[in-house]
């Protein structure tokens, strides 16, 4: 996995709430048995027009904002589905963190194992970054997580909080099931005890 | 010993290694793979050369794309949703996991042929790249939908990385009103905590109303636990859930059946378990409910009206506007004046033996409304035998309905069963968001017996005035 230590980016405003996956990446984009070539097709429906070209009201097709790669977004995005083509989507357009006051617990779960930071904080704070977003290209943030900071393109610095084990995931890149595999020894001996315990599983 | 609640039970029997920041490692006992989510895990496993670590306990079957008609034994015209469906064909053979292929009788959706193959029992953990894998709460099994990553690490290692969630307990007390169904409560719920409610819980829901229901409508009711949030929803195994367990093929037998039987009735929460949150409603106040915007808290009472925006607060006034401007309604307009165009009967949450029943009694002796278009996707191979053998395909049939082959169909259009822009649908289905059943399609979610009233009418329409009033109390 592609480590994530520090970005210094363009951030999009999204202030839409409950953005679902749906909205992320719409169903007819879900048969392809790869993960990447996404991108072009994330937010598909808000981002291209009935007859495919742009809908140039959308954020990511305004000069602005098509190389972002931060995301302010409202309330509880990424809720419905678990398709991790969501994240597949996102990163492979070049968004590498996304802040919002809420995300959607499997959502959450599939950017960190994408390299993408999913950043929770609280409504004033996301409406900072929100209006510092809306600026448009000269205004950057930038996001570290070593230190766990947001620093808004005026200097202002917001802390956020990060779960420990999925930092250390993100900053060495680490791949979980390589780490799971060094506990082999401990899940062999739970099915010899399950096996004993609850022998019809 | 602390008291504990089913979800810390079940979660403790699984345990297998937890650090101390708290992040865990979960013993998963059964693996649910479909089509569209399992294709890059398996290309994982090749690309670093490992395999599944218990196939035995890993069930594979096809539903998202395949087609619903009657002729599909002739292959899938769609050139990707055919080489994702020959990617799992070929992925469970070369891995050695049970398979369920299109041609078989028992092919379904993932979510309705696990209990129905008795893979799926109580106490269990269960997983599957899918976010509805919370119907298998239903049996009192610790069961929710996970990512393609995921899936790669449960194939690879039978283990999933988790941190326990909170625990919430939504309790509906009382008796159900006639025409209220489960599915009215699982809405019901879900618009009064709303969809992010549940983020970070894992809800149980309990109460009379809940142990009313038959397995069928607990499965409606977890089903949708991930629309209100929730990593999982469960309920505690009863003599219900026993006797739909017993008997079927994947279910334990003879001294292991008595084995399990009493490990399961200890499965319920502790009287004085901690909740970090509780809900209750009381089933007397539960009405029949539609949705009428673009995301599943956006219930109201069919005798309602279509809000106005302004009534709500925050974030949720522009997300009303919008939904009104994507359903083409207006505020103010009584819902069961709302003009529908098609009619969907199926999904992971409507799509069993019951609800068919449901519908069918409706239906009986009645016609679909001119114009309109009705189809019937039951859940399963073996569901929709079962309603050919119970005369309910010919009522549907009768009714002017389409009585198609199983899978998810027009739950999320992946195949060829889709909405057309601006065409409006009933749907018993789970999600309304924006362009779920086809671009510019425009969803109203609600139980199959207000589907089938809604298909009568040809608009949405409160199925108590359907309903045979002798059968009513007076
Ligand atoms: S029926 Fe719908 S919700 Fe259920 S698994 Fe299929 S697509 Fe998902």
């Amino acid at each position: 996995m592609e480590k994530f230590e520090k970005l210094t980016g363009i951030a999009a405003p999204l202030p839409l709430i409950n953005i679902d996956t749906d909205m992320i990446i719409p169903k007819q984009f879900l048969k392809t048995i790869k993960r990447s070539g996404l991108g072009v097709n994330l937010f598909d429906e808000m981002r291209y027009l009935d007859d495919g070209s742009e809908n140039p009201d959308f954020v990511l097709n305004q000069p602005a904002y098509r190389d972002a790669e931060i995301l302010i977004a409202g309330d509880n995005f990424g809720c419905g589905s678990s398709r991790e083509h969501a994240p597949w989507a996102i990163k492979d357009f070049g968004i590498r963190c996304i802040v919002s006051t809420s995300f959607a617990d499997i959502f959450f779960n599939n950017c960190f194992k994408n390299g993408i930071l999913p950043i929770v904080l609280p409504q004033e704070q996301v409406d900072l970054l929100m209006q510092d977003a809306e600026r448009g290209a000269n205004a950057r943030m930038e996001v570290d997580l070593a230190s766990q900071t947001i620093t808004t393109s005026d200097g202002e610095t917001i802390s956020f909080e990060v779960d420990s084990f999925r930092k250390h995931c993100l900053m060495e890149g680490l791949d979980d099931i390589g780490l799971t595999m060094a506990k082999v020894d401990a899940i062999g001996s739970f099915e010899k005890q399950a096996e004993q315990a609850r022998p019809w599983v | 010993m602390s008291p504990k609640t089913l979800y810390d039970k079940i979660w403790d029997a699984h345990l297998v290694h937890e650090a101390e920041d708290g992040t865990s490692l979960l013993y998963i006992d059964r693996h649910l793979v479909h089509e569209v989510t399992s294709p890059q895990a398996f290309e994982g496993l090749r690309m670093t050369g490992r395999t599944v670590r218990a196939p035995d306990k890993t069930i594979a079957v096809p539903d998202h794309n395949v087609p619903t008609t009657l002729d599909r034994a002739k292959g899938i015209e769609n050139e990707e949703s055919r080489i994702q469906v020959e990617a799992l064909d070929k992925n469970a053979k070369d891995f050695g996991i049970h398979y369920y292929p299109v041609s078989d009788v028992r092919q379904g959706i993932v979510h309705i042929i696990g209990p129905e193959q008795g893979w799926t029992l109580p106490g269990m953990t269960v997983v599957c790249g899918d976010s509805h894998t919370a119907t298998h709460g239903a049996f009192g099994s610790l069961a929710h939908g996970i990512g393609t990553s995921e899936v790669e690490h449960v194939l690879a290692t039978q283990t999933l990385i988790q941190r326990k969630g909170k625990n919430m307990k939504v309790e509906i007390t009382g008796k159900l009103m006639p025409g209220v169904t489960a599915k009215d409560i699982t809405l019901s719920v879900i618009g009064k905590t709303g969809t992010a409610g549940g983020t970070g819980y894992v809800i149980e829901y309990m109460g009379e109303a809940i142990r009313d229901l038959s397995m069928e409508g607990r499965m409606t009711v977890c089903n949708m636990a991930i629309e209100g949030g929730a990593r999982a929803g469960l309920i505690a195994p009863d003599e219900k859930t026993f006797e739909y367990v017993k008997g079927r093929p994947h279910a334990p037998k003879g001294a292991q059946w008595e084995a399990a039987l009493n490990w399961w009735k200890t499965l319920k929460s502790d009287d004085d378990a901690h909740w970090d949150k509780v809900v209750t409603i009381r089933g007397e106040d539960i009405a029949p409910v539609v949705t009428w915007g673009t995301s599943p808290e956006d219930v109201l009472p069919i005798t309602a009206s279509v809000p106005a925006p302004e009534s709500f607060q925050g974030g949720k006034v522009d997300a009303a506007k919008r939904a009104l401007d994507y359903m083409g309604l207006k505020a103010g307009t009584p819902l069961s004046e709302i003009k529908i165009d098609t009619v969907f009967i199926g999904s992971c949450t409507n799509g069993r033996i019951e609800d068919l029943r449901a519908a069918a009694a409706i239906l009986m002796g009645k016609k679909v409304k001119d114009g309109l278009r009705a189809m019937v996707v039951p859940g399963s191979g073996l569901v929709r035998a079962q309603a050919e053998e119970e005369g309910l395909a010919d009522i549907f049939k009768e009714a002017g309905f389409e009585w198609r082959m199983a899978g998810c169909s027009m739950c999320l259009a992946m195949n060829p069963d889709q909405l057309a822009p601006g065409e409006r649908c009933a749907a018993t289905s789970n999600r309304n968001f924006e362009g779920r059943q086809g671009r510019g399609g425009r969803t109203h979610l609600m139980s199959p017996a207000m589907a089938a009233a809604a298909a009568i009418t040809g608009h949405l329409t409160d199925v108590r005035e359907m309903m045979q009033p002798e059968n009513e109390p007076a």
